[in-house]
């Protein structure tokens, strides 16, 4: 089948953040709306649609989105997918346009998690009488008996196995992670967060789970993103104003992760995030060195400094020099999270796998203000949800 | 001694000393703790019961601070790469919950812990690893 590339018209954000007056759809509505006006299309040029939310999943988000924005009898893709859910539905959205079965499509994540504290974190609710159950035989909770699985946990785990193979990586290297995407965030109006912080201050705050203060985490929020799709064919037929800035996707790789041995009890966040960044690399002729930002999935900041050497933005097994040399701040050899990253912009988890497409677009249109990367050409956006899904997507700036 | 039972089925209690034993593929011989339908490794049905070690190497590690309601902080977590096979995650006992003494490449023993009681008495144990030599676990 002949290849025909797919690319971004338009795309929007709403700013993260905590929206009690709010409900999901209003959020989703917001940010589909302004997309479809920032592309110059309407509901009715729409030929395809993907929702993705994880904690209405099951109540038929693309539809309710569709009772507010236009129901046109379209095909909508509802997914959940982890933290991957919102490049997920890009990804549908992607493949319905890339096999031609669709011109022109819209893209929707959109999440309401409001305060939550630890995500799992739930209260034990231990048995009276002891009886196995499930596949384990468990006989009650096994959080925090037989170790850790709650996120801060299992991160902290992935950055230690890092730290503990590589030289020169350790508490104060994750920690510079987190200040530099909180500098970043003060430059980002979207942000949930805009405030900077020190090295001191961010190892000092409060341990979560070590290395990872609560600076080095990520909060919970409210939010959504959205972006338009259309072939090149469509692309052509528009206007000048949408054909210049019209943004390039180059490759869209999904992953989910292969067996490892160690993944069976901790998930392995790595090998299926270079299992795509590989992939990526080839598929869009981009080299690592070429990228002129990154959006990658900081979760945590141990998180972000394992991914500098899975995404090849430094050399094997040097994160912990990469992040010493600031090389990821906005001014290094590889600006990574200028958007203040999930650390401080925010993961409303259905929102972000598409907010990172608005970030890298903006840059590339050269419509990000106060923090623009002056010149941006090429970026890279990275989401994992565990599980694990991983979606890598090379973004260019192109004309037709 | 009243009645005990494992916290988790792969721990067993009641067969010499206390050990973990895995279903091992009988096509990869990939370990699982948990029941299987089928190998993830290979895709085929078919496995042995397989006793694990009860010694190991830290792979990786964090020390909890904040976990869920009502259990004891800090505490280490560890994951172990088990002698001859096998990978476990479990908490490290009998150390100080500080990152001068824990590192990867530790070597660890199992032990077992009782972790509550139910209303017929019955003593719900897990398993925990600790230091295998107490003098290797300062200054790490």
């Amino acid at each position: 089948m002949a290849e025909r590339d797919v690319w971004i018209i338009g795309t929007h954000m709403t700013k993260f953040g905590r929206y009690p007056d709010k409900d999901l759809i209003d959020l989703g509505s917001e940010a589909a709306v302004a997309a479809l006006a920032d592309g110059g299309v309407t509901i009715a040029d729409i030929d395809v649609m993907g929702a993705g939310n994880l904690f209405e999943a099951s109540s038929g988000v693309g539809q309710r989105l569709q009772k507010q924005i236009g129901q046109t009898g379209i095909p909508v893709y509802n997914v959940a997918n982890a933290c991957a859910t919102g490049a997920t539905a890009v990804r549908c959205v992607f493949m319905a346009i890339k096999s031609g079965e669709a011109e022109m499509g819209l893209a929707v994540g959109l999440e309401k998690m409001g305060k939550q504290g630890l995500l799992g974190a739930s209260a034990r609710s231990d048995k009276k009488t002891y009886q196995p159950s499930g596949r384990y035989g468990a006989v009650m909770s096994v959080e925090g008996r037989l170790g850790t699985t709650l996120m801060p946990g299992v991160f902290a785990q992935a950055g230690m196995e890092y730290a503990g193979q590589h030289d020169g990586v350790g508490f104060e290297q994750f920690a510079k992670v987190a200040e530099k995407n909180h500098a970043h965030s003060v430059l980002n109006p979207l942000a949930q967060y805009q405030k900077q912080f020190s090295l001191d201050e961010v190892m000092k705050a409060e341990m979560m789970s070590y290395p990872n203060t609560l600076l080095m985490c990520c909060p919970t929020g409210d939010g959504a993103a959205a972006a338009v799709l259309v072939s090149e064919e469509k692309l052509k037929t528009l206007s000048d104003d949408q054909r210049k800035r019209a943004i390039k996707i180059s490759a869209s790789v999904m992953t989910s992760d292969p067996w490892t041995e160690s993944d069976q009890v901790q998930p392995d966040v790595n090998t299926l995030t270079r299992e795509a960044a590989a992939k990526a690399y080839e598929i869009s002729g981009v080299d690592p060195a070429d990228l002129d930002l990154v959006e990658l999935h900081d979760c945590f900041a141990t998180a972000e400094l394992i991914h500098y050497d899975n995404l090849q933005l430094c050399k094997p097994g040097e994160a912990g020099r990469f992040i010493d040399e600031r090389g990821p701040w906005r001014d290094g050899t590889t600006p990574v999270n200028v958007s203040g990253g999930l650390i401080s912009k925010g993961h409303p988890l259905g929102a972000t796998g598409i907010a990172n497409l608005y970030e890298v677009s903006t840059h590339l249109r050269g419509e990000a203000g106060d923090r623009q990367i002056e010149g941006a050409k090429i970026g890279l956006t990275h989401v994992i949800g565990l599980g694990s899904a991983c979606a890598v997507h090379v973004l260019e700036k192109a004309t037709v | 001694m009243g009645k005990q039972i494992p916290i988790v089925d792969y721990l067993v209690l009641d067969d010499g000393e206390p050990h973990l034993v895995a279903n091992e593929s009988e096509v990869s011989g990939a370990l699982y703790l948990d029941r299987r339908n089928a190998d993830a490794k290979s895709g085929t049905a078919g496995f042995r019961r397989r006793t694990l070690a009860n010694e190991g190497t830290v792979r990786t590690f964090t020390i909890v601070h904040r976990a869920a309601p009502g259990v004891p902080t800090p505490y280490v977590s560890v994951v172990v790469d088990l002698d001859g096979g096998g990978v476990v995650k479990a908490n490290l006992l009998n150390v100080e919950p500080e990152p001068a003494n824990v590192a990867s490449g530790m070597r660890v023993r199992m032990t077992t812990y009782p972790v509550g009681t139910d209303d017929d008495g019955t003593e719900a144990i897990a398993f925990a690893y600790e230091p295998a030599a107490p003098s290797s676990t300062t200054g790490a």
